[in-house]
């Protein structure tokens, strides 16, 4: 076992967190999020040029051969910074789905330009009915002369409005939570029949719900096998679920540390709040559910860059842990903030929401719970 | 002791939900359902409509206009208002200033400020904190200097909320930096908002709307009239006055009322899913939230019937305000998690404007459960946070 980070990494972990720290303040955020595509086209390709999107993809693909713990690291200090830029929609879904299924051709019309920042994608991993249970597909796809023609909706699809291609989990066969007989579809976003009523969500991202009337498919959108979709959306939900609990501990320990020094500042009784033995302490909670949740995540990093079977099982644990126990440094951090941390102008707030909605993504707590539960069976 | 109610109170609850359904007005059950945050006219009515009836003041002596109603009847008329999802008064008049003037007030003060109270003519807000003083208010800097017949006041208050609103607003304020113990030297006064020198400035909470304020005061002048009781004494009358919001800041039964929505919420099924309710997690910890619910609603009667026999309401209410806020969130958090994906679309337009429940983005669930969850944090900060209060508790209570 070794948790020192290799050159690369280091170099990475440099490379963004120093972007954050010069280029990427609360203010520049906030105004990339209030843009109409919700983030900063040109700060997306920055991105693109710095090679980070790049991070998670082969080298025959046109990446930089990266693996899980790139993109866990790159993804904490997203935290940090509260990135809005989409790319857990573009890189670990949507090029996740391409990269683990997409054959030469799909590949090469797609995967070029999520790599260089030209293009956009969405998955649409939920409906309506779906709660946090992707097997739960109601949307079907009817096979007909020459391809198939897919009916249903999707909900909270990520960065669909700058979407140019949809990743559409449809039923090609077998009853509506069953794992077998999804199919995944690439589907070019100007299909006719795409219903997209977009929304920014409370954290300050974008989804849209998707509604598919009659949208055509041919053959060749096929994403991978046929029936078989299931193991493709499972690991890149799972990839995904990773990503946002990265981003979630780089969240925690921000709040935490700007709390650590709001209370050394903030006076009240003659004395710094910090002072008091009763914030004392649950600072103290803090940082240990800060260091605990980082160590799990490192554990499940680890696990799914060695391939090991119960990644599936770390990811859950990480999860449940930030659900609970993050969810704590969260709510602590504004109550310790008193009246300040309830205001939109401190990033305090805004760092609160973006944590609540990871809460949620992807599947809660309770969820994240059972899932480890059944995966120990 | 007996847990069921008497003949009279339950032909006296019959009477107050006859009168909700005749008199609670479509228009604003319509927007309290949909999640539209009412304005100033909406809620001057609607405290008008209870006036109308002789409810406004469920609190008050009955000579200025109270009901004169028992702990029961108080506790019955809480429970159906929330029932009704009907909103409770706006507390800074009839509950907060309210009590101080017909307390501490002279006779001119209670006939010129206690009928428009009643009546809902004048709307009021609570300008205690400031951007130096929020738990240690007694630190508070806002000066105000004799001139003759008038006060002349200088500083600012913060977090008051809507002060865009309020006509008037009650202020501590320092006349006095030359005593012994801080407090000694803050005064109880009553400011006209139209005052000149007197300026609001929106602050926007974390769901990103408008509810509180700051509130600069630049050389306001005041009569001396609108002093409260005597100078250097308003810490006492204040301190009574919080331990009043403490009290109502329990809010068991809007508590009650909002987990029984949750639970027909979660009975239901969302487009073919199983419902909620059947997902065992969830089923024990609404439970868990509504065995705390009790309690607190027990302690609650306790309370107020202590409150009844003549004894103020003690440091007792600092659990009321500490539980009652803490359960409150957590109904927040379950809201949060029973919607599950549909807590997180963004659609402020929306809650102003109305809108028609096919063309909500969702499915149907409230779209406006996370802005509650997010706002709400707040619950455990104002009115004394819940850490000052565990320090009242202890030094008061426990005698540490
Ligand atoms: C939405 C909202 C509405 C409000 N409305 C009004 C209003 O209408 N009028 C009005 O006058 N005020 C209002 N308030 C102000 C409210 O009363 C203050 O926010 C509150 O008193 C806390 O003060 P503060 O925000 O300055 O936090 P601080 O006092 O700075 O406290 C920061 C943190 O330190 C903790 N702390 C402080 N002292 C101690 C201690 N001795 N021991 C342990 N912990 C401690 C606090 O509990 C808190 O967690 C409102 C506040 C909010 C958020």
């Amino acid at each position: 076992m070794d948790f020192s980070l290799s050159e690369e990494q280091s170099m990475l972990v440099d490379s963004v967190s120093r972007f954050i720290d010069n280029d990427y303040d609360f203010e520049t955020r906030q105004r990339n999020a209030a843009r109409d595509e919700g983030f900063d086209p040109a700060t997306w390709r920055q991105f693109a040029d710095l090679g980070w999107a790049a991070v998670p993809f082969a080298e025959d693909d046109g990446g930089l051969g990266g693996g899980p713990i790139e993109v866990a690291l790159l993804m904490q200090q997203f935290g940090r910074g509260l990135v809005v830029e989409p790319y857990l929609a573009n890189i670990v879904l949507a090029g996740g789905a391409l990269r683990q299924a997409g054959n030469a051709e799909q590949k090469s019309e797609w995967l070029g330009g999520l790599i260089d920042g030209s293009r956009h994608a969405a998955v649409a991993f939920a409906e309506p009915q779906s709660r946090f249970d992707i097997a739960d597909v109601a949307t079907s796809a009817a096979a007909v002369d020459g391809g198939f023609v897919i009916n249903g909706s999707k909900s909270m699809v990520l960065n669909a409005r700058n979407a140019d291609v949809f990743v559409i989990p449809a039923r090609t066969g077998g009853s509506r939570n069953d794992k077998s007989g999804i199919t995944l579809f690439l589907v070019p976003a100007d299909t006719a029949g795409i219903g997209i009523r977009d929304y920014a969500t409370v954290d300050g991202h974008q989804a849209a719900e998707l509604l598919l009337t009659d949208v055509q498919a041919t053959a060749t959108a096929v994403l991978g096998n046929i029936d078989g979709g299931f193991d493709t959306l499972r690991s890149i939900v799972d990839d995904a679920t990773l990503a946002v609990c990265a981003e979630a501990v780089g969240i925690m320990s921000t709040m935490h540390e700007k709390t650590v020094e709001y209370s050394k500042n903030r006076v009240q009784f003659g004395v710094p709040i910090g002072s008091f033995q009763a914030l004392q302490h649950r600072m103290a909670d803090n940082l240990i559910a800060c260091e605990q949740s980082y160590s799990l995540m490192l554990w499940a990093v680890m696990l799914k860059a060695a391939g090991a079977d119960d990644t599936s099982r770390a990811i859950s644990a990480l999860k449940y842990q930030i659900g609970t126990a993050g969810r704590r440094v969260a709510q602590e951090a504004v109550q310790i903030h008193g009246g300040m941390g309830i205001t939109w102008e401190l990033d305090i707030a805004h760092y609160f929401k973006r944590f609540s909605a990871i809460e949620t993504l992807f599947g809660n707590a309770d969820f994240h719970l059972d899932r480890y539960v059944a995966l120990s069976a | 002791m007996n847990v069921n109610f008497s003949a009279d109170e339950i032909a006296f609850r019959d009477e107050v939900r006859t009168f909700l359904d005749e008199k609670y007005p479509q228009d604003l059950r319509d927007k309290q359902a949909q999640g539209i945050r009412w304005d100033r006219e909406d809620h001057l009515r609607w405290q008008k409509i209870l006036y109308e009836q002789g409810w406004a003041a469920v609190n008050w002596p009955v000579e200025y206009g109270g009901t004169g109603w028992t702990v029961i009847q108080k506790y019955i008329f809480a429970n159906e208002i929330a029932e009704a999802d009907a909103p409770d008064m706006i507390p800074f008049g009839v509950k907060m200033v309210a009590p101080v003037i017909y307390t501490y007030g002279n006779e001119e003060q209670k006939e010129r400020f206690l009928p428009d109270i009643l009546q809902s003519n004048v709307w009021w807000c609570q300008g205690y904190s400031e951007p130096g003083s929020g738990s240690d208010l007694a630190s508070l800097k806002t000066r105000a200097e004799r001139d003759g017949d008038h006060y002349v006041i200088n500083g600012t208050k913060t977090w008051t909320t809507l002060a865009q609103m309020a006509d008037w607003i009650f202020c501590l304020v320092r006349t006095s930096s030359d005593v012994a113990r801080r407090q000694e030297g803050i005064s109880f006064i009553l400011v006209d908002m139209r005052t000149p020198g007197v300026t609001v400035k929106p602050i926007i909470t974390i769901e990103g709307e408008h509810e509180v304020n700051e509130v600069h005061f630049d050389n306001v002048r005041v009569p001396v009239e609108n002093l409260i009781g005597e100078e250097g004494k308003g810490w006492t009358y204040g301190k009574v006055l919080l331990q009043h919001e403490r009290t109502s800041t329990a809010g068991v039964a809007r508590s009650k009322f909002r987990l029984n929505r949750l639970r027909r919420k979660c009975g239901e099924s969302l487009h073919g899913a199983a419902p909620l309710i059947e997902d065992r997690n969830f089923a024990r910890k609404l439970a868990a939230l509504e065995i705390d619910l009790k309690a607190l609603e027990y302690t609650d009667l306790r309370t107020l019937a202590a409150v009844a026999v003549g004894k103020a309401p003690g440091p007792e209410s600092s659990i009321l305000k500490v539980r009652g806020t803490e359960i409150q969130q957590g109904l927040d958090a379950l809201f949060m998690e029973a919607a599950g994906y549909y807590a997180l679309p963004y659609v402020p337009d929306q809650y102003v404007a109305g809108f028609v429940q096919d063309e909500r983005v969702g499915a149907g669930t409230e779209t406006r459960t996370s802005l509650t969850y997010f706002n709400n944090r707040k619950a455990s900060i104002y009115a004394g946070s819940n850490e000052i209060q565990r320090n009242i508790i202890s030094k008061h209570v426990l005698g540490l």
